[in-house]
């Protein structure tokens, strides 16, 4: 970070909504297909047609809202934002000017422990644009270029945040949360290497001290947390270098160079941006009365921070229930886990070590985890009651991972219920007690830990399955007498 | 309010008009003439007066989020100037 | 009489009493084609064959003894701004020459269910600018009353091959009176109805929240009879009225006492002509004597409706014809190198001067720094003009005036000077601003030229246009006159 300048920063999320048909058209949104087979007379926007506007879009904006704290605007509309592209068939988008859904509003990040609300200026709902691709390696050394239509028409929600943001770090966060957020309330896949999600970042610098901001350029399209975090390096320190040397930062778009992780102007006199917004003149006001509002409200499930509050009331620390609640499909196994298996510390160090370990050393996601949430409490009930012990478990785990058999299952078939007879297991005791008088010698010699060598002989021999609380409790017994 | 010479150019590339020099002539002098005639309305008072961007005050109109068939890759590129394995072809962007 | 000078519910009489047949209809419309289009000039395109195949088509339905509606079986023809699936739809314009719809507009769906044959498509002013369909890229419709004169625009095809008798009746667009101004030119009725009441998709958007399509008709029966058929409710267009619609020929009642007709003097201002005053003196002078109760009134924002309209439609107009580019439909400049050259190249080769000029009006009147003072004030003096309607309809039924402030007008008269042109919508733009409905009917002539009287309605209230236009019909003469055109 800069030691002479602040950063300020503020972000534009573009979400594509999770509906099954595009904004205005019935096309599905379904990525991929082949190119132009998703698409219709009204997303080619060919002469005569007219759009009409699907109302899950406004449903998911809604719940957007109310998930990042905003008014829902009982009066909205739609207007156009007029400008030439190839990609953008009628040469004006469908968008919201001043009138968007969702006014106001707030997202709180963590950073370093500190807590901070990221203010939300508006949401607004509008069209997608189509794909260009082109023939050489970037949009410049092209000669040529392709344009497929069948994103076009995909429904998005523009999150405008206000410039609050001081620090790669806050950004990261907060576009970290809002993700998180618009996954746990399903209003968008999420899936950034698709392209569902993308950001344009408006950043600036001042003098610290300054409470003045400095002109701000915007960098378009970044579509992972990672290229936000190496375009903020590039483009404060080329901001800097520009004001270090008494020179201008000029307000402008630019372009994020993945491949050469550099920020480029885009600018041109041909793009001198006059929008010449005007109410959309085809589509119709919407009224969205206060009932509609709650209906919608009553579909929000619990959202991440109250999950966290949850968590940790259960006796969970705050690590360990921002590991949990990070992931929607983690945090519904895990509560799916906890309806069956009460005891939430022990569940998480499971869900947390094990589970998780495995998942990521099998490549898997949550959602496709061979282990279902009851699957897990049933065997971590199997250990509660004794039945087995900690260590049998998470072979049992590896076990039900491979074949996806119950815990209850593997424990029958292949004889693992734990050894809790008394007799036995004193038996094994002073079979290792006589095989072993070195470590026997060393312990009397007032070595403490030689003892776990031995309680490890004897769990070899019962081949796991002794009680370890017994094989403890019989040991100490039988080497005091000694 | 005059429109200029230069000023009809800056709407000619906002409106992607390519204007000969004598049609950007004419073009001024003719919007100044329509302009003039607008300037009529300055003469109302529209303080408070709601705007009418539609004839009919309809509200909510909306669709059901239901998948109708999409037309063929051949039929939605039947038009096109220019196509090319089922895309739109188009000259140098940037 | 000739089967081409009938109107459509007179030759339904005929089909159903099987004393002709739609195919002999639609030879007869054919030929007379054939024999006047040299002079009129009002088709961009024929679709013959296809009409002879929907032709046959309804004499196999009267062959089998089925019914059939009103309109089936009747040739009929639309401007060419109505999408056609599989048939050329230029909008007249040297950018869409080459375009062919992959689907139909609502209004032609619901047409093509009647059973109507649809003959061609019509020629119009570019893009529907313009009075008097000079403003075609393709050819010059002539008035079929005197062929050195305009028929009026932007229209100009579809009122002319109805008053040439190359087509029964015929669909055009009114966004400042583009029906009914040319209807009035030609002597045919013309009606705009209501804003919503008939679908806009599949009909090439000029302004948006201006456009409408109606009927021409050679008479008021045949108007109601068209009204029948489309307008209603249309889910593909969010402006489409959720109305139902009545049975419009139950207002074909010739009855008109107690009717109370206002007369807004600011209709009868200085460009009026005189002749066409005293045509429309009479008219009135005419519903007196059938029992209508007419007074004078004033509608104080009418002389701000021209200038509201000039900056709303072409606003609208600009971003409406933005689409047109190159990329994917249409015309395309040949061998540009970039695409803003490609962009302004196309459009600037593809459009005629007044689709420029109106595009360049409306660009200026929302940029930056000039919505406020244009855009936003006329958007507000609508407001203002749509109120005059709703006090004057509190007192009146209906509002008459002249429906063009003269008659047909020579070719290149006004071609010149854009504001001249302009003045030819004064008295039918209001309606269009204030969504309501708005008829021209034949009341007359001017020095051998038709003359329409022009009647506006309460919003959905056609009705009582039709009730009025009807009885207006029943008792003069003025619709059955014919233009010679020196053909037998």
């Amino acid at each position: 970070m800069l030691d002479d300048f602040e950063m300020v920063a503020g972000v534009e999320v573009h979400t594509e909504l999770w509906t099954k048909t595009k904004i205005f058209c019935g096309c599905t949104t379904e990525f991929g297909g082949e190119q132009n087979t998703h698409v219709c007379p009204v997303c080619l926007g060919l002469p005569g047609v007219l759009p009409v506007l699907n109302r899950q879009v406004v449903e998911y904006a809604i719940k957007t809202g109310l998930a990042l704290n905003s008014e829902i605007a009982e009066f909205s509309k739609f207007d156009r934002k007029n400008y030439y592209y190839p990609d953008l068939p009628k040469n004006f988008q469908t968008s919201q000017y001043d009138l968007p859904i969702c006014i106001g509003g707030h997202v709180e990040i963590e950073v370093d422990g500190v807590k901070k609300k990221v203010g939300i200026t508006r949401a607004h709902m509008e069209e997608d644009a189509g794909k260009l691709v082109h023939s050489g390696a970037t949009i410049s050394t092209s000669d040529t270029s392709f344009v497929d239509y069948n994103r076009t028409g995909v429904p998005l929600l523009e999150i405008v945040s206000e410039p609050d943001l001081r620090s790669i770090d806050e950004t990261v966060a907060y576009l970290e949360k809002l993700v998180q957020i618009l996954e746990y309330i399903e209003v968008s896949d999420c899936k950034m290497e698709q392209g569902s999600v993308r950001f344009d970042i408006n950043v600036s610098l001042r003098p610290i001290g300054s409470d003045k901001l400095g002109t701000r350029t915007e960098t378009k399209n970044l579509n992972s947390f990672s290229s936000v975090r190496r375009c903020l390096e590039y483009e404060i320190e080329r901001q800097a270098e520009v004001l270090r040397e008494g020179g201008k930062v000029s307000q402008e778009t630019r372009t994020w160079d993945e491949a050469k992780g550099i920020t480029l102007s885009l600018r041109s006199k041909e793009e001198a941006h006059d929008y010449r917004y005007f109410p959309e003149p085809d589509l119709v006001p919407m009224l969205i009365d206060r009932e509609w509002v709650e209906r919608v409200r009553q579909t929000l499930p619990e959202l991440p921070d109250a999950r966290r509050l949850r968590l940790m009331g259960l006796g969970l620390s705050d690590y360990d229930a921002g590991v949990i609640i990070n992931s929607k499909a983690l945090a519904e196994f895990f509560d799916a886990a906890l309806a069956q298996f009460n005891d939430a510390k022990t569940l998480v160090n499971w869900v947390t070590g094990d589970f998780l370990g495995t998942l990521k050393a099998k490549g898997l996601p949550v959602q496709l985890s061979p282990v279902n949430p009851e699957g897990l409490a049933e065997l971590l009930n199997l250990v509660a009651k004794g039945t087995i012990n900690g260590k049998i478990a998470k072979s049992v785990l590896e076990e039900m991972f491979a074949t996806g058999k119950g815990a209850a299952q593997i424990v029958q078939d292949k004889g693992l219920v734990q050894i809790s007879d008394e007799g036995a297991i004193a038996a094994i005791v002073t079979q290792v007690i006589e095989a072993n008088p070195q470590s026997v010698a060393d312990f009397k010699a007032g070595k403490e830990r030689a003892i776990g060598f031995l309680v490890g002989q004897v769990m070899k021999a019962s081949k796991g399955k002794a009680n370890p609380g017994l094989v403890n409790k019989l040991l100490q017994e039988q080497l005091a007498q000694l | 309010m005059k429109i200029s010479k230069e000023q009809v150019e800056h709407v000619a590339m906002l409106a992607r008009l390519e204007l000969t020099e004598a049609e950007q002539e004419i073009y001024t002098e003719q919007l100044n003439s329509i302009l003039d005639y607008a300037a009529l309305l300055d003469k109302l008072d529209t303080q408070g007066v709601e705007p009418m961007a539609h004839a009919l005050p309809l509200k909510n109109v909306f669709r059901d989020d239901v998948v109708q068939p999409s037309i063929s890759q051949a039929r939605a590129l039947a038009n096109a100037p220019d196509a090319e394995e089922g895309f739109f072809k188009v000259p140098k962007i940037v | 009489m000739t089967l081409t000078e009938l109107t459509a519910h007179e030759l339904h009489d005929r089909l159903s009493r099987k004393e002709t047949s739609a195919v002999e209809i639609a030879r007869a419309f054919t030929q007379r084609i054939e024999a006047v289009e040299d002079s009129v000039q009002a088709y961009n395109l024929l679709t013959g064959e296809r009409a002879m195949a929907q032709a046959e088509a309804i004499d196999a339905k009267l062959a089998r003894g089925e019914s059939i509606g009103a309109l089936a079986g009747i040739p009929m023809a639309l401007k060419d701004n109505m999408c056609t699936e599989g048939i050329p739809t230029t909008c007249s314009s040297k950018m869409l020459q080459n375009f062919v719809p992959p689907y139909n507009a609502t209004v032609v769906e619901r047409l093509a269910e009647a059973g109507s044959v649809v003959l061609g498509k019509l020629n119009m002013d570019e893009f529907a600018m313009g009075s008097s369909t000079e403003n075609s890229a393709f050819k010059q419709t002539c008035n079929p009353w005197d062929l050195a004169r305009v028929p009026g625009g932007s229209s100009g095809g579809a009122v002319a091959s109805v008053a040439a008798d190359e087509a029964v009746f015929s669909l055009g667009s009114d966004t400042g009176g583009s029906i009914r101004q040319p209807a009035a030119f030609c002597g045919v009725v013309g009606l705009k109805p209501t804003y919503g009441y008939v679908s806009r998709y599949g009909l090439i958007a000029f302004a948006s929240s201006l456009d409408q399509i109606g009927p021409i008709t050679k008479d008021v029966t045949d108007c109601a009879l068209v009204m029948n058929t489309i307008a209603g409710h249309d889910p593909k267009d969010s402006t489409s009225a959720p109305v139902d619609t009545p049975d419009f020929t139950k207002y074909l009642v010739n009855d008109i006492k107690g009717l109370r007709v206002g007369i807004p003097q600011e209709y009868f201002g200085s460009g009026l002509e005189p002749e066409v005053a005293a045509v429309i003196k009479a008219a009135i002078a005419k519903l007196e004597e059938l029992g209508a109760i007419v007074d004078e009134c004033s509608m104080p924002h009418t002389e701000y409706a021209m200038p509201t309209y000039y900056l709303i439609a072409p606003a609208e107009c600009s971003s409406n014809l933005a689409r047109y580019d190159g990329v994917s439909y249409g015309y395309r400049t040949e061998g540009a190198t970039d695409i803003i050259n490609m962009f302004k190249k196309t459009r600037s080769e593809g459009f005629g001067p007044e689709v420029k000029r109106r595009i360049m009006l409306g660009t200026y009147a929302l940029s930056s720094g000039y919505y406020d003072a244009y855009y936003l004030k006329a958007l507000k003096v609508r407001t203002l003009i749509k109120q005059d309607f709703d006090r004057a309809f509190a007192k009146f039924d209906v509002l008459l005036s002249p429906t063009a402030p003269t008659a047909a007008f020579k070719f290149g008269e006004k071609s010149a000077n854009p504001l001249a042109m302009y003045m030819s919508d004064i008295c039918t733009v209001p309606a269009n601003l204030a969504g309501i409905p708005a008829i021209s009917v034949p009341c007359g002539f001017a020095n051998g030229l038709p003359v329409g009287m022009h009647l506006m309605g309460k919003a959905f209230d056609e009705g009582t246009l039709l009730r009025a236009s009807y009885t207006f019909e029943q008792n003069t003469e003025h619709h059955k006159a014919k233009p010679k055109l020196g053909v037998s």
